[in-house]
């Protein structure tokens, strides 16, 4: 198995510390101008944040872009909400920028600690997926530096076909620079909100397809342990930017995450701290409905507050499985696989289901697509928790469905072709000097012959 | 400082990652700002990001290069023309050259003379004469370095430098300070940076942005003469300065 041991270096690894990549060669992007580094042996992958889980940001042996000293401004239109920034540059100081200025990124996945390049190049998904679509379709622009040292202005009118390659093209088409991105107006930092109890999977398509026309928000924390009658219930939440005339003024600050400072022993999250957690937040919404006005902070990014906290699950660190499956009817496959969880003996900690809408996707590789959402996370247990994921791949494949490369660390060469069948086109655009861990894995890039 | 206008403040040596990183907070705190470095284009990026982040005007002055004597002075009477009123000037410019190149080449220890010491002399003779001439109160703000404070084998030729700079600035506060100017000496020790970039990094680095933090703050919240960056260098130097010459000389630093 090529999946990290115990004792490992952290630096330069992906998010769920999932696979370990052999030694890689770090090479700071001191500027949007500079040229790329020649290295007529070893290939090249951009590194934003780090925040993908398997190694679509790994390119073990080979160097990484290090695209944090990217992190300047360029233009920012408080008239339009138009702002162009270099690649590097989070969410994190988006949003500390735009929200007092009454802007908002019009899609964020659940972190703010992103790079514009990490989510151009996964073209992320958030909450709003059913009303915005992806991020990369308020991406009105960017710069790519390709490693013959060509640069090309791609949009929808330029270059448009490298546009839609590089919109998750996962760091394989050439480095992105800066990019321009139209942002969306709000009033406040505010959002109203609404928790409801679902009791079951019905319950949870009835609540989407209502809220789909008034929410601009919505997704569902599903209890990954219940079983039976109890299959699929959970917590159903919405919310919308508040409006000016109904907000409670605050002037909250973007606090820095409290740090996790050890990996966790490997039995902090077990089948029973988990079951503790899903029920103290049951707990939480007394009664079947409950309304409040929230900062966006809570409501975006439940996990921010303690950085690191990917070290819980232990130095042999965790998979996220996310797929999507056409919704068919009622007896969605979401169905099958929730069972199928619930009789395994495996213990999910976070299951978030959502319905995406029906925006065609931006990008050659993007991974939203119409269709149901569920991410599930599982501590590595070796083994048992590979083969519980091969189960729920039957199911996944049997019904038309994909993988999501930003959270993937196993996925076969078939199961990505087939879930991506845009694949042939996206290869003619791949710069032949970048590669990562998952393009050789998944065999998006054919393997090389050693030399 | 005017309650009523923006600061305006003048920064020499913007592209290093700690001026810029200062630069940023003055831009927050809505200050007119005018800026200089040797690299036109990246000084240009730098002025950019400093409109967006809030600066009420951004003067982009003519390069200057500290090893060139007669950039310095057109420079500097840019800035003052640009600015009109000058509260806070920033010297930030540097570089760490290679002891033992130094050592086999005097070519090259005097070549960083010039750039570390001289040309910082050059301008801050220029500032403070037109400091005076305004008669308004107003910061001078040098970045030097701890390692001004005592000879070591690894460094010297840069220690010596800055601690020729340290004792010029001493004189100079001492000078200004009828005229209501604060002359503050700026003491980073290890600043993860470009400069830095080629030396492995411990425990005691600290970040360009927290080092621009802390550089911020010397100027324009605290009263202080002597800033170290951060604080807990005072307390390192001060052990350092303590040990006896005889024992010093023994020792591998
Ligand atoms: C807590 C948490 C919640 C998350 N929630 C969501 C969610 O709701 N929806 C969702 O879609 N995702 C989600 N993700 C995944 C995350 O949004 C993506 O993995 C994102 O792409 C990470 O960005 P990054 O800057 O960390 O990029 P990295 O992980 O460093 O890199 C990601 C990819 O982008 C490429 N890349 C980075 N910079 C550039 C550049 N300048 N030019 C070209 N390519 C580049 C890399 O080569 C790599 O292929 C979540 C992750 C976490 C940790």
């Amino acid at each position: 198995m090529p999946f990290a041991d115990a004792k490992q270096d952290d630096t330069l690894r992906s998010w769920g510390l999932q696979p370990l990549p052999a030694p890689q060669t770090p090479v700071s992007i001191r500027s949007r101008h500079a040229t790329l580094p020649r290295s007529p042996d070893k290939t090249m992958l951009p590194r934003g944040l780090g925040r993908s889980y398997g190694d679509v940001c790994l390119n073990g042996d080979g160097l990484l872009l290090m695209t944090d000293p990217l992190d300047r401004w360029i233009s920012f239109d408080p008239l339009t909400g138009i702002l162009q920034c270099e690649a590097g540059v989070s969410l994190d100081a988006i949003l500390k920028l735009a929200v007092p200025r009454g802007w908002f990124p019009s899609v964020t996945p659940g972190t703010r600690f992103v790079s514009v390049g990490g989510a151009i190049a996964n073209d992320v998904h958030g909450k709003n997926h059913h009303r915005a679509g992806t991020f990369g379709a308020h991406v009105r622009g960017f710069e790519l530096l390709r490693s013959d040292g060509a640069r090309q202005w791609c949009s929808r009118t330029s270059h448009a076909d490298r546009f839609r390659a590089t919109i998750g093209g996962l760091g394989l088409t050439g480095l992105i620079t800066w990019a321009e991105l139209q942002l969306q107006p709000i009033h406040n930092p505010m959002m109203d909100t609404e928790d409801l109890r679902m009791d079951g999977l019905s319950a949870f398509f009835d609540l989407a397809d209502e809220s789909d026309a008034h929410w601009d928000y919505t997704v569902a924390w599903v209890d990954g342990l219940a079983s039976g009658e109890k299959l699929g219930s959970g917590i159903f939440m919405r919310g919308n930017h508040a409006r000016p005339d109904d907000a409670t003024p605050t002037t909250k600050k973007l606090r820095k995450p409290v740090e996790v400072p050890l990996h966790a022993p490997d039995f902090a999250l077990n089948r029973h701290s988990i079951r503790l957690l899903n029920f103290m937040q049951d707990l939480k919404l007394r009664g079947d409905r409950q309304q409040k006005q929230i900062h966006f902070a809570p409501f975006f990014y439940p996990l921010d507050g303690v950085g690191g906290w990917n070290k819980l699950y232990g130095r042999r660190g965790f998979f996220q499985y996310q797929f999507v499956v056409p919704r068919s009817g009622q007896q969605s496959p979401v169905r099958d696989i929730l069972r199928t969880l619930s009789e395994s003996d495996e213990s999910v900690f976070l299951a978030v289901l959502k319905c995406f809408g029906d925006a065609p996707p931006e990008g050659l590789l993007s991974f939203p697509r119409p269709g149901v959402t569920l991410a599930l996370d599982f501590p590595n247990r070796g083994d048992s928790t590979l083969n519980l994921m091969k189960e729920l791949d039957e199911i996944v494949f049997s019904n038309g469905g994909a993988l999501y490369p930003a959270k993937d660390a196993r996925m076969s060469p078939d199961h990505f072709r087939r879930g991506f069948p845009a694949l042939d086109l996206f290869q003619t655009h791949i710069d032949p000097a970048f590669s990562s861990d998952f393009a050789r894995r998944v065999e998006a890039i054919p393997p090389r012959n050693p030399s | 400082m005017n309650q009523n206008l923006p600061p305006s403040v003048l920064i020499f040596g913007i592209t290093s990652a700690m001026a810029e990183h200062t630069a940023r907070k003055f831009a927050a705190d809505g200050c007119k700002i005018a800026i200089a470095g040797r690299n036109q284009a990246r000084v240009h990026d730098i002025a950019e990001d400093l409109r967006v982040r809030g600066a009420a005007a951004i003067h982009e002055l003519p390069a200057f290069d500290a090893r060139k004597p007669d950039t310095l002075a057109p420079c500097v009477a840019a800035g003052f023309e640009a600015l009109g009123q000058v509260d806070i000037v920033l010297i930030a410019h540097g570089s760490l050259p290679d002891q033992d190149r130094c050592a086999a080449d005097i070519d090259t220890a005097i070549s960083e003379m010039e750039i570390n010491f001289l040309s910082v002399l050059r301008l801050c003779t220029d500032i403070a004469n037109r400091l005076e001439a305004l008669e308004k109160p107003a910061t001078l703000g040098v970045i030097s370095s701890v390692a001004g404070l005592r000879g070591r084998q690894s460094n010297y030729l840069y220690g010596s430098a800055k601690g020729g700079l340290n004792v010029f600035l001493q004189g100079l506060r001492n000078r200004m300070q009828p005229h209501g100017i604060r002359v503050v000496t700026l003491l980073p020790g290890f600043v993860d940076s470009p400069m830095t970039a080629d030396i492995e990094k411990g425990p005691l680095f600290v970040s360009a942005e927290k080092a621009g933090a802390c550089i911020h703050r010397a100027l324009v919240r605290s009263a202080g003469d002597i800033a170290y960056i951060p604080f807990f260098w005072r307390w390192i130097m001060l052990v350092i300065r303590l040990i006896p010459e005889p024992l010093f000389k023994r020792l591998k630093l």
